[in-house]
Parts: structure tokens; sequence; C-alpha cells
């Protein structure tokens, strides 16, 4: 279907300086399914269309009025037609909406093992951290053929991640955060907009996505690569932030110790039970009277101001980092 | 239609006195409760904001026809199409066929004297007024630059420009809505003339009666989400702001309930217009009336539970977006039913090609590529990708100005000679129905492709690999410009020096045109007794004249 598109496109533009191209560039894994629905369903609506008009003209050309005083007969109502012609549509959209749903669900599901990059949105620009510790602005380093997962969040407005090549957009919300995934498939330099307004320079809050082999990734990588990961940036801000005076990891501080305890259910005082994932530890680091666990009294102050979006993400990892040295201890 | 007043070609000669010259003086349409003569001072409002919020989108066209901006600064370019959005949509596309045309007509239709508020519908114009300078004020007080959706917390807590003001006009806009619809409603069933059962109404009628209920049931949630707006804003109430303990996508949650609806309140006016002019120029029955009556109905309905299909990237679950992408495809289903039954209205007629019914066929033609592009947006794998991009741009535009501006020109032309009394010329009117379709596709077509290239909206530049079609659709923009400057003359000049007009110069069926051109103040001497179906073309003759 896009091939055909495509030749017919070719065959018009045939002459013409340079005809604008039918579609962006496909650079990801998912973009060529995006792409043939799109296609079917701009030949579904052309069909519609063409076909709307020359009855329209047909009956114009044919019916006109000849006479003046020219009375039609009544063609009465056609209870057939009408069901013919909502039910045909029906089935059209019932197909449609089965095929744009599966591909949607395939496409909004990582695979488990993705590699994660994190994502703060600010106006106007992109701030980029990889667990490594590599921060960069504006612009996103990714290896192809590898599944890359983002986790997203914004300091001020919404924002929106948006890479056309890759067919993928997902809004970077203050407050929460939202996750999106894609895996490159060519190698190449793709625009990365911002696609939702987000004030004066919006439209400047641009940059560019660069696909490289795994190994170009890996000499990126420790070429920038700073003295610290992540979660010792995440380690440094807890020393800093004084985190570990209540917070201590044998369990006898006025707070709970957080070793072990990313992944885990807790029962806060309400009876609730609340799965300690990313969201969880951002609110009990920004708003933490909003979830004081049982047995704990509400003490802790917000730090809501104190750090920023990058920061919290940074303790998120130390945090995480924890369970998995707990995970690890306990194996052993 | 009626027994009572068949002969319209020998309606009261002699007669002279109309609605328009019963009283003079400026204070005479001030505090005037004729439902005709309101319909005429909303008629000037809404054509002044309809000019102002093309200007501005003029000053946007012009500004992107260079990659860097050609014309204003960034943060002007946002606020031009922030003023041009709320300006269209709030001032222009919300009240122009039910403040105009429905409130000359719904009572003239229905064989009414008036409205069952005569004093109301008045009060919903001042209402306007206020809420239009409002917005007006705000724009020369430096104007806003939130977009028209005002998605917090960028518009409570982080733009610097006048939020309240806009919001303030906005909001007190919707009052007039809310009384509109709600004297449409009690009218549309009390005021009925005898022997005109819901079933013999004009589709015109049905069209108002569906609009009214989104009216009253869908404004009054806009009202509250802008009342939360302006208390964070003022107050630092955290309601939508995460900082101040609120939430930014419950905003959009609220404004959606009332702004997907909102769509319908702007296009389901123009079917119903659709359907009188698509049956008067080819002289039949509509086809398949019940099924276009309560496809207006159903769209009224299932309009109020896909609010959630403009939020498919926010973050929204799978699962919710499953359900807001199959009630989506379901509201495209009655909206279908229409286009073809005017379709199959035209089979086997006598069809004439009048100004009024050159819209009308234009119509069509742009709001089926208009709902078909929706099915793209209904589609959650191809929304992710177009969302947010000029795709959407192209299709609000084939919908509400394709679409709705188009209805609302063909029913202008329709029923300006019953309206003015005059008749305007014909020729210039086909040709600036001609301009305009030409100068419509140039200016949107071009947008449904830089959409899937990827080009957002709202962008005051671009990558220089978008400027060819950019530039296409500003050189088209130019002459949509020219296509609704040109009716804006000669309507003008046909009020003064327009040929005068008969009662009934189409042949049309329907009480309005048993009447003089204008209507007496009181509309019908006598009340008509109705004995006919609607568009009943085949069972007597009507004269033009």
């Amino acid at each position: 279907m896009i091939g055909i598109f495509q030749f017919g496109w070719s065959l018009l533009s045939l002459g013409a300086i340079q005809a604008p191209q039918l579609r962006p560039e496909a650079a990801s894994s998912i973009a060529e399914g995006v792409d043939h629905l799109y296609f079917v369903l701009t030949f579904i609506t052309l069909f519609f269309t063409v076909a709307i008009f020359s009855a329209i003209f047909f009956f114009m050309v044919k019916y006109r009025r000849r006479a003046e005083n020219e009375i039609p007969l009544d063609t009465g109502e056609h209870l057939g037609l009408e069901l013919t012609w909502t039910i045909i549509p029906t089935l059209i959209c019932v197909g449609l909406f089965l095929w744009a749903s599966s591909l949607y669900f395939e496409n909004s599901r990582p695979p488990s093992a993705a590699t994660e990059i994190f994502v703060v949105g600010k106006q106007w620009m992109w701030h980029i951290q990889h667990p490594e510790g590599v921060r960069e602005i504006n612009e996103l380093h990714v290896p192809v053929g590898v599944p890359v997962e983002l986790t997203m969040t914004s300091e001020d407005v919404i924002h929106d991640f948006y890479i056309p090549a890759f067919r993928v957009k997902k809004d970077v919300v203050p407050g929460r955060y939202t996750s999106l995934w894609f895996q490159a498939t060519k190698i190449g330099a793709y625009h990365l907009f911002c696609a939702q307004y987000c004030g004066a320079d919006h439209a400047e809050m641009l940059g560019w996505v660069y696909v490289m082999s795994p190994a170009d990734y890996e000499s990126w990588l420790s070429s920038g690569a700073p003295s610290q990961s992540m979660q010792q940036m995440g380690e440094r801000v807890f020393n800093k932030l004084a985190c570990s005076s209540c917070h201590p990891s044998d369990g006898t501080g006025r707070g709970p110790s957080l070793a072990g305890v990313y992944g885990k259910e807790v029962e806060l005082r309400s009876g609730e039970k609340r799965l300690v994932d990313e969201a969880f530890i951002r609110q009990a680091i920004v708003d933490p009277n909003s979830i004081v666990l049982r047995n704990y009294p509400p003490i802790m102050p917000t730090f809501r101001g104190q750090i920023n979006e990058e920061q919290v993400l940074q303790l998120i990892a130390y945090v995480k980092s924890l369970a998995a040295e707990e995970r690890n201890a306990n194996d052993k | 239609m009626s027994t009572a007043t068949i002969d319209v070609h020998e309606a009261p000669a002699g007669s002279n006195v109309n609605y328009l010259n019963a009283q003079y003086g400026v204070k005479s349409w001030l505090l005037t409760t004729d439902h005709k003569r309101i319909a005429l001072l909303y008629l000037c409002s809404i054509t002044l904001m309809f000019f102002v919020g093309g200007f501005f989108a003029v000053l946007m066209r012009l500004h992107l026809i260079e990659p860097q901006g050609a014309l204003v600064q960034p943060e002007t370019y946002n606020k031009l199409f922030t003023m041009h959005g709320i300006i269209m949509v709030f001032f222009f596309l919300v009240p122009s066929i039910p403040a105009t045309l429905g409130n000359f007509l719904v009572p003239m239709m229905i064989g009414a004297r008036d409205l069952a508020f005569p004093r109301l519908n008045l009060l919903s114009w001042y209402i306007y007024v206020v809420g239009a300078i409002f917005t007006l004020y705000a724009v020369i007080s430096g104007g806003v630059d939130t977009g028209w959706t005002f998605y917090t917390p960028y518009s409570s807590s982080f733009s610097h420009t006048s939020v309240i003001p806009t919001a303030l006009g906005v909001f007190i806009t919707g009052f007039s809505s809310i009384l509109t619809g709600l004297n449409f409603v009690v009218t549309i069933h009390k005021m009925r003339a005898p022997g005109l059962t819901w079933f013999r109404l004009p589709l015109f009628i049905w069209a108002m009666y569906a609009t009214s209920i989104i009216f009253i049931l869908g404004t009054p949630v806009i009202a509250i989400t802008l009342f939360l707006l302006g208390l964070e804003r003022l107050l630092h109430i955290g309601i939508f702001d995460p900082a101040i303990g609120g939430d930014p996508i419950l905003f959009q949650h609220l404004f959606w309930f009332y702004s997907h609806p909102a769509v319908y309140i702007m296009i389901l006016p123009g079917m119903g217009v659709m359907s009188e002019l698509i049956t008067c120029f080819s002289r039949k029955r509509i086809f398949g009336y019940t099924f276009v009556a309560f496809s207006s109905l159903s769209i009224a309905i299932i309009s109020f539970l896909v609010w959630g299909h403009h939020m498919f990237v926010t973050g929204q679950s799978i699962y919710a977006g499953l359900i807001f992408s199959v009630l989506s495809f379901l509201v495209a289903i009655p909206s279908a039913v229409k286009v073809f039954n005017w379709t199959a209205t035209l089979y086997k007629g006598s069809i004439s090609y009048d100004a009024p019914m050159l819209y009308a066929l234009g119509f069509i033609g742009l709001f089926t590529m208009g709902g078909l592009t929706g099915l793209f947006l209904a589609s959650l794998a191809t929304d992710v990708h177009l969302n947010g991009t000029y795709f959407i741009v192209a299709h609000f535009h084939y919908i509400m100005v394709g679409g709705a501006v188009m209805a609302y020109l063909g029913g202008i032309h329709f029923w300006w000679p019953k309206i003015t009394g005059r008749l305007y010329p014909d020729g210039w009117a086909r040709f600036a129905a001609l301009v305009i379709f030409v100068g419509f596709n140039l200016t949107f077509f071009p947008q449904f492709m830089l959409g899937y290239l990827g080009m957002p909206r709202r962008f005051a530049v671009y990558p220089a690999e978008f400027q060819v079609l950019n530039v296409m659709s500003s050189a088209g923009a130019s002459i949509l410009g020219i296509g609704y400057l040109i009716p804006l003359i000669y309507l003008t000049w046909s009020m003064r020096y327009g040929p005068t007009a008969g009662p009934n110069p189409w042949g049309a069926k329907g009480l309005e045109w048993t009447t003089p051109s204008p209507p007496p103040t009181e509309n019908f001497e006598e009340i008509p007794v109705v004995t006919e179906d609607a568009y009943d073309y085949a069972h007597s003759t009507v004269k033009r004249g």
C-alpha cells in the first residue's frame, strides 16, 4: 500500500521541482506498521471522497433543472439502503479500530530488557541522563537495534517528547512520570520536537536524536562519561540532604530503612497498600505527608523546591541500587 | 406548507411594514425583543469577530512563509494563534448559526411569533457583547499566549499575559449560549404551530434542538473549568499545578468534556442548514428523514463520551484509550449516514446551481474529507504520531471552516432575501463560493502532509525542509481571505442597492417562506396550520418569486 502511494506520488510529481515527501524517514521498529495503517486510512479517505464527489457531479449533470416548473417524483424512503450505509461504515470502523488498537497495544509495551534513559523537560530544553552518568542537553544518543525506554518528567509545564522518524510521542508532565520506548533501526540523525505548546520558545525546544552502532555508542558513552554514575550522584544528593540521619540502612532511624524497599509493597497509615516504584519514591520526597507509612510518625519535611527533577531521578536510581544490593546480599 | 398562507406569491401587497422599518432609531434596536432584530445584532457582532479572528490568521500565515519567521517575534506569534483560536471558537463558531440563523428562523419555521423568552434572548446578546469586550480588552492589553486550550499549569502558573480577562470573557459568553439553548428547547417544545408534529419539523429545527442540548449540558462545565483556572491563577489554590498539589491532566479532562461536544455545537447547525439547502435546490423531500433527524441526536449524545481522544498521548491508561477510540469511531457513523442521505436526496431531483447550493455542495465535499481524516485520529496507533501536529490543524479546519463556515455562508445566502428583503448578485456569490473552495483546499490540504511529515503545530519557527508546504498553505490563505471579503462587500451593497426580493425567491418549502420578505414584526398575521410533511416538494408547486 505504501509503495503504491509513493509510486503514484512520484508519477504526479514528474517534472515538478522536487515534490515534498509523503512520509518522514522510518527509523524505528514500529514505523513501518504505523505507516501501513496510515496509507490504508488514506486510501479509504480518497475512495469515499472520490465516490461522494462522483455521485454528486453525476447527479448534478444528469438531474439538472431543465424547466422552471419541473416537479421531480418523490423517491421515498429506502430502509435497505439506510441499513447498508449504516452497517458498511460500521464494519469498516470496527476493522480499523481492531487493527489500530492491536498495533497501539504492541507499540505501547516495552520489551523487558530495554535500556533505561531519563528525560527532564524544562522551558525550553531537554535534559537527558544516561544511567552511566552521561548527561546531555537537546541531544539523545542511542544505540541502533536496542530497545530504549525513556522515563520522563517535567520541571515546569507540560511538554511532549516527539521523534517523528520513530513515530513515537508522549507528553512530559510535571508531577508525574510518563514513559516511552522505541527501538531504532537505522543509523542517522533525527529531529526531536516538543509537540505540546509550552510557552515563548516552544518552537525552539528541539534537538537531535543520534542513532549509533552499538560500538560507537559504547565509545561515545565512555568518552563523555563523568566520574560518577546516576546512582553515585544520587548517593551524593542523599548524603548532602542528610537523608541518612532519618533513613539509616540498619532500620534504627526515625524513618524506615530504604534498603530493599524498591519494588515492594508497603502499608500506609490509612491501611492502603502501595507499591514502591519511581512515582512513589518521587511522591515521598516532594509530598511526604501524603503517603506516611504505618507505624511511622508524619515528621518528614518536603524537599520540594530544594532539589530539581534530575536530582530526584538520581535519588531514585540510588534507592533502586539499595534494593539491588539487598537482593544480592540475600542471594549470598 | 401551511394551508392558511399557501398562496405565497400573492402575499399581502401594499402593507410594507416589516420588522426592519416598524421602528427606527438606535434605541429601537438596542431594546428590541424581536428575535429577528436580535439575530441581526448577533450577525453584526459575530461578523466583526470573524474578521478580527481572520486578521490574526492572515498574520500567522504571512509569518510562516519563512522558516525563521517572516513577521513577528515568537511571543507575538504565540499570541496570534491563541487569539485567533479563542475568537473564532468562542465568539464566532459557537454562536454563528444558532445565534443568527437559529434566532431568526426557529420561530419562523415552527410558526411562532417569537421565541419563548424574548427578553432573555436580548439578554443573551448583551452577555455575548460583555464577554467579547473582555476578550477584546485582553487583546488590547497585550494579548494572551496560552493557546485557546488554556492548558495548565502553563496558563495558571507560568504565562505572563492577560489570561484572566480572556478566560473571564469566555466564561461570560458561555452564559449567552446557555440562555439561547434554553430558549430554543422551550420554544421548540411548546410553540409549534397546530399540526406541526415532531416528524414534520424541518431538519434545521432538529439540529437546533440537538445543539441546544449540548449548550445546556456542556457549557456549564467549561464555565466551572475556567473558574477553577482563575482561582488557581489568582489565589494559588492548588487545583491543576502539581507544584502546589494539583493535577494538570484534570484540567484537560474538564476542558475537553465541554470542548469536544463544542465541535458538534459548531457542526450540527451546519448539518441542519445543509438539509434545508439540498432539499430546496433539488426540489426533493430529504432522503431518510428519520435517519437524518436521529443522527443529530445520537451525535449530540455520543459527543459527550469521546473527550479522551484528545489525550491519547498524555500517559492516559491504554484501556481508557481503547474505550475512547471505539467511541470516537462510533460518532463517525451518524455523520456518514447524513452525507449518504444528502447525496441520495439529489437522486432524480431537479437540481439548480444557485449560490447557496454551491456552498452546500462545497460543504459535503469538505466535511467528508474532514470526517474521514478524523478516523486517523480515532485510530490509536496513528494518533500517537499525528497528535499535536499540523494534521490536527488541517483536520479540524476541514470540519470547522470547510464544514461549519461553508454551511453558515450557504445559510446566510439562502435566507438573505428573507432577512433583508433584498437579492444579492448571484454571479458574484457563485464566484465567491468557488474562490473560497479553492483557497480553503490550498490552505489546509498541505497541512495534512506537513502533519504526517512531523511538523508540530504552534511553531513560530520551523525546520527549513517544511517550507514548500508552508508557502503553499500561506498562498491558499491569501486566496481564502479574499474569498471571505467578496461576500462582505456584495451583501453589504445589496442591503441598499440589491433588487427587492419576493416572499419566496427560491421556490422553497417551509413556513418562513410563506411570509413577506422581510417579515412583519409578528411574523404571521394568523398562526398557520400545518398539514404536510417537511420538504413536500412533490405534491404542490411553489413558484419562485
